[in-house]
């Protein structure tokens, strides 16, 4: 194998691979990045045997062929390369090398062989269609705030992605939830997309993909089975498996009854709460809500560490109400507001509060009030 | 070189017998009236408690542990002649002495004893760190003006006052940090008094095996066995990043403990860092109802004993033994810290059935690490599970009414199980 490579084309296709690979590793294989030379460009693949990315990149293939080398250590060679460096890439199966030109440096590194690294098995999707990277982006960035860690409920390690009815329409949604907190975005349905299977997306999946969704102007070929989902951009593969287990009914977790309606500036909130939390020893400690007509205190008050206390004028026109949140809980959920005012939407002290942005009922939040 | 008498405690210039009342036991030891970091070990602790409560037992082999199946927690000083261990278990340990006494341990007694050794351990310094019941730190800097008595007086008064006053012997090592002191309490066990010097202390280490350091477990030991560390003047061959290098935060601690070298200090109140309980069965088992009631038990255990603390766990840990001795441990974190048995309960039951094994088991364990203070904990409801704040207001209700009218006021039926 022989090929000439741009720097820059080089180091953006190996760093998305790189970033696959697992830090702490027993197979050794597995902390390698499979090359292949073929045609007019070369593909740069990187697996944990769970999530799959195929970085193509176009090159001057001199000699066709393929080689597996470290991917931490390839990355940071490439890294460190001048920029605008052309680098010619010689891989010898004789003696097992790999060698790195560029100007006058020159590197040489141990290789596996190519038939030891896993490649995922191609699966049959049941939907393939096509969405804007900028609704993929919104659906995930604003509901991956709520993905559980806790291991004995791993099948809230990810986001639920499924068709859903909304309003008498089809939506493509995505829901993640805690137990503590839960986002419910929703998005046009795409063409095609109507049979495909609910399926959870892991968390470090939600991380690789967000990769491909920077450009707003990109369109993302997805195709979705039962044990897989596949992300494509022309040059990058991101297929994954997807959590095996059953998201739990969260229709029943959104409350429906709520009245007591507060709607408030979510920088201005956000930063109030923020401000007040600062005096909590931790930074779970509970943030109070003293909700009167049209006004709102907010408070800590931790014995160990000292009390807080402000004021922010709101629209608030129901019965007095007194409620706690985590402070953490809350500015994550405020910092998802972007455009307009958050609208929040109480019960009681015990119940789970629906937090939205002004009417828009496409992206709904929901938290767990504590004991203050 | 100055020399202490253990029996009638009288401090003169060397010799090899007490010149006040003649007899041997006799500790001299260039920095004996210098040094001030102790350990005290009791001898045999619950077998002596037993055999001081029952004196037939006196001249027989006495070991405490539970049942057959058990392991043995302790064993006296005439069995251990006949090969028998702390932590063995227990059908191996009637092969070598089938004539021993088997005694299922009395904990209420130990525990009342402990507490009359550590009222005699207050009277030399206020800084005690007891490390389980008949074992603590001691670290006496300091209080030679205070008792007008340099502290390898006290020390040996201390010992005196064990034997006299609560009929138990205890041993002593004397050195100038924790590591040394507690390796020299077991240097002439039993109603032994030993001291590991600061001039001698590189001399003492060197041909010894590192498995001297204490929490030294089977994996570090593996590994420094890998790395052809046996004994002390092996790893002082070392460089400290090397040893950081290759053991992570252990290799800055080996490095200077092969240099004798140990800079804890003796804290009374150590912290507590988990709150845990187990169960040897009678016979292994694989029934899940069997096991399920043993969870429940274990977890409520826990439970009691972190309300009464005023802690809460963030990390529940369930530990199973299989038949052939292996151990199974899983952990998992909670997204706030609990002190709850339901939910430590509900969190066990969940590890257990993602252990995916079918059994049979000898031991069962529950625990709670990564404390935090009970005003912490159980705060949050969860969403899925709407439920939950209803049971831990039940589980509260029921700790009233056992508060008022006794633990078996009120109970679950799966407690029964």
């Amino acid at each position: 194998m022989e090929f000439s490579i741009e720097r820059a084309a080089l180091l953006k296709a190996v760093a998305q691979a790189q970033s696959v690979v697992e830090r702490r590793n027993t197979i050794p294989i597995l902390a390698n990045v499979l090359i292949e030379a073929e045609g007019d460009s070369v593909s740069f693949r990187a697996t944990d045997l769970d999530i799959e990315v195929v970085d193509q990149a176009p090159a001057k293939v001199v000699r066709a062929g393929s080689t597996t080398v470290n991917a931490v250590t390839f990355h940071e060679i490439v890294r460190k390369l001048p920029d605008g460096a052309l680098v010619t890439i010689i891989g010898d199966t004789a003696s097992a090398r790999l060698s790195v030109e560029a100007g006058r440096s020159n590197f040489s590194l141990a290789t596996l062989p190519r038939e030891d690294f896993p490649v995922m098995a191609s699966s049959e999707y049941e939907a393939n269609f096509a969405a804007p990277a900028k609704v993929l982006r919104r659906l995930f960035d604003k509901s991956k705030f709520a993905i559980s860690t806790e291991e004995t409920r791993y099948y809230l390690n990810g986001v639920y992605m499924h068709v859903a009815d909304f309003d008498g329409r089809q939506v493509l949604r995505c829901v993640a939830t805690d137990g503590h907190r839960l986002a419910r975005i929703d998005a046009e349905l795409p063409e095609n997309a109507g049979n495909m299977p609910g399926v959870i997306v892991p968390r470090k999946t939600v991380g690789e993909l967000r990769k491909l969704l920077d450009d707003d102007d990109a369109t993302i070929a997805v195709s979705v089975s039962e044990t897989k989902v596949r992300f494509a951009t022309p040059g990058i593969t991101l297929t994954s498996k997807v959590i095996d287990g059953t998201f739990p009914d969260y229709s029943r977790v959104i409350p429906v009854g709520n009245t007591k309606r507060l709607e408030v500036d979510a920088a201005d909130f956000a930063q109030a709460v923020d401000r007040v939390a600062t005096v909590s020893s931790e930074r779970s400690r509970a943030v109070k809500l003293a909700l009167d007509e049209d006004r709102l205190v907010l408070s800590v008050n931790a014995p160990d560490s000292g009390a807080a206390e402000e004021e922010l004028a709101v629209a608030y026109a129901d019965e007095p109400l007194e409620i706690g949140f985590n402070a953490k809980y809350l500015l994550e959920i405020a910092s998802q507001v972007d455009r307009e005012n958050a609208v929040f939407l109480f019960n009681s002290a015990g119940d789970p509060t629906l937090m939205r942005e002004g009417n828009d009922e496409t992206a709904v939040y929901v938290v767990m009030p504590m004991r203050v | 070189m100055p020399a202490l008498c253990r029996d009638c405690l009288t401090t003169f210039d060397a010799g090899t017998r007490c010149p006040a009342c003649g007899r041997p036991r006799v500790l001299s030891h260039p920095e004996l009236f210098d040094l001030s970091i102790a350990h005290m070990d009791c001898d045999a602790f619950y077998a002596s408690v037993e055999k001081r409560d029952d004196p037939s037992l006196r001249d027989q082999p006495v070991i405490i542990g539970g049942g057959r199946r058990g392991v043995v927690s302790t064993a006296c000083y005439i069995a251990r002649i006949r090969g028998v261990r702390s932590a063995m278990p227990m059908f191996q340990a009637l092969k070598l002495c089938p004539d021993a006494v088997v005694v299922k341990g009395r904990m209420s007694a130990y525990v009342e004893v402990s507490r009359q050794i550590r009222a005699l351990m207050d009277d030399l310094t206020p800084v005690v760190e007891p490390l389980s019941l008949d074992e603590a730190f001691m670290d006496l800097s300091g209080t030679a003006r205070l008792h007008g008595k340099p502290p390898a007086v006290m020390l040996a008064t201390l010992l005196r006052r064990m034997e006299t006053e609560l009929g138990l012997s205890g041993s002593v090592g004397l050195s100038h940090n924790k590591f040394l002191a507690k390796v020299a309490s077991d240097l002439d066990k039993p109603r032994g008094f030993s001291v590991i010097g600061l001039a001698e202390t590189q001399d003492f280490l060197r041909n010894r095996s590192v498995r001297l350091i204490w929490g030294v477990g089977g994996h570090t030991q593996a590994a420094l066995d890998q790395a052809g560390i046996r004994t002390f003047a092996d790893l002082l061959r070392w460089e400290k990043p090397q040893l950081v290098a290759r053991f992570g935060g252990m290799g800055d601690r080996l490095w200077h403990l092969a240099r004798g070298e140990d800079r804890r200090l003796v804290q009374r109140n150590a912290p507590v860092k988990s709150i845990s309980n187990e169960t040897t069965f009678g016979e292994d088992t694989a029934d899940a109802d069997i096991l399920d009631g043993h969870i429940w038990r274990l977890a409520e255990n826990v439970a009691d004993r972190a309300k009464a603390k005023g802690k809460a766990g963030r990390t529940v840990t369930l530990k199973l033994k299989r038949a052939n001795h292996r151990i199974l441990s899983r952990q998992a974190s909670l997204t706030e810290p609990t002190q709850i048995a339901d939910r430590i309960y509900r969190t066990a039951r969940t590890l257990f059935e993602q252990v995916g094994d079918e059994g049979p088991y000898r031991l069962i364990g529950v625990g709670i690490s990564h404390l935090a203070e009970a005003a912490d904990a159980d705060t949050g409801g969860d969403l899925l599970d709407p439920q939950a704040v209803k049971r831990a207001g039940a589980e509260r209700a029921t700790d009233a009414i056992r508060a008022r009218f006794g633990p078996d006021a009120i109970m679950k039926g799966r407690a029964l199980r």
